[in-house]
């Protein structure tokens, strides 16, 4: 057990089911609104994240790439939440 | 930048898997998939009732079972590329075909939900949100498609015996690709299956 979790992708993987599994319950109990959509693009990135550092492997890459793909998370979750804070505008 | 290490063996040196070109290529499609996302989000700003109003017909719990899916599938593929660099052949094959099945779940599941839809008569230009939740997710199915023929190549070669600890350059490349469809993913579902 404790070998198993040495490993940083099987501790990616535990992550990734537990937050998916949140985002999947605040559909059902219908959360909707600002703290909603914050909480959801929230997990996404912390998702994002650890799949770029530990499936994709970057945490040991040049930092420009990971700049990159790092970037591409915080780029799209702002415009997400730009567009929703206009929509409750 | 680090100039003291120069053997390439060691592990501290800072390395990007994979082929430097598959990395310009994720970047290309992942820029692309940034613009219908955010079309996605601006366009429902424009018709929020109507976004949350037909949101509401898919199928949550299809779309966290293909969360789950993918997730998995790259899991296994990243044990697939760690078995590479410690040369075990065995499990480098069967874990690049776990993850081909689990892509074949994905499209299993995808192809029961657009059924369902297609069934109940809604197509591209049933509505706005139906145009953007039919070709944004047929588009990431198109790379879900893709990636399982990368991983079919990859589990062909592995099989040939093609990579190991000094060898794991294409493996690699193609592994970051099948990364990039659940990264896609992961913003795709809740942005279109469950923010609100």
């Amino acid at each position: 057990m404790i070998n198993t979790l040495k490993n940083p992708a099987n501790r990616a993987w535990i992550v990734l089911m537990i937050a998916t599994g949140i985002t999947w319950y605040l559909g059902e109990i219908g959360a909707a609104g600002t703290a909603a959509i914050v909480a959801m693009l929230l997990i996404a990135f912390v998702k994002g994240r650890l799949v770029i550092l530990d499936f994709m492997e970057l945490r040991a890459a040049p930092l420009m790439w990971r700049v990159l793909l790092e970037g591409w998370l915080i780029l799209v979750s702002s415009l997400i939440l730009i567009a929703y804070w206009i929509s409750l505008k | 930048m680090n100039t003291i290490a120069l053997d390439p063996a060691e592990h501290h040196v800072k390395r990007l898997p994979g082929d430097l070109a598959i990395w310009f290529f994720i970047l290309a499609e992942m820029v692309a998939f940034a613009v219908f996302f955010s079309s996605y989000a601006f366009a429902r700003a424009k018709n929020v009732e109507m976004f949350n109003l037909y949101q509401q017909t898919l199928d949550r719990n299809l779309g966290a079972l293909n969360t789950l899916l993918l997730i998995t599938g790259s899991w296994f593929v990243v044990l697939a590329v760690q078995a590479a660099h410690r040369d075990d052949q065995k499990s480098i094959s069967r874990n690049i075909l776990f993850g081909f099945l689990c892509g074949g779940g994905f499209l299993t599941v995808k192809v029961i939900e657009y059924a369902a839809k297609f069934g109940a008569g809604i197509s591209l230009s049933t509505n706005t949100f139906y145009m953007f939740y039919i070709s944004l997710t047929f588009f990431h199915f198109m790379h879900v498609i893709l990636g399982m023929v990368i991983l079919a190549v990859l589990w062909k070669q592995s099989r040939d015996g093609a990579y190991g600890a000094h060898n794991a350059h294409g493996l690699e490349s193609g592994a970051a690709y099948w990364h990039m469809v659940d990264l896609l993913w992961i913003v795709l579902f809740p942005l279109v299956y469950v923010m609100r």
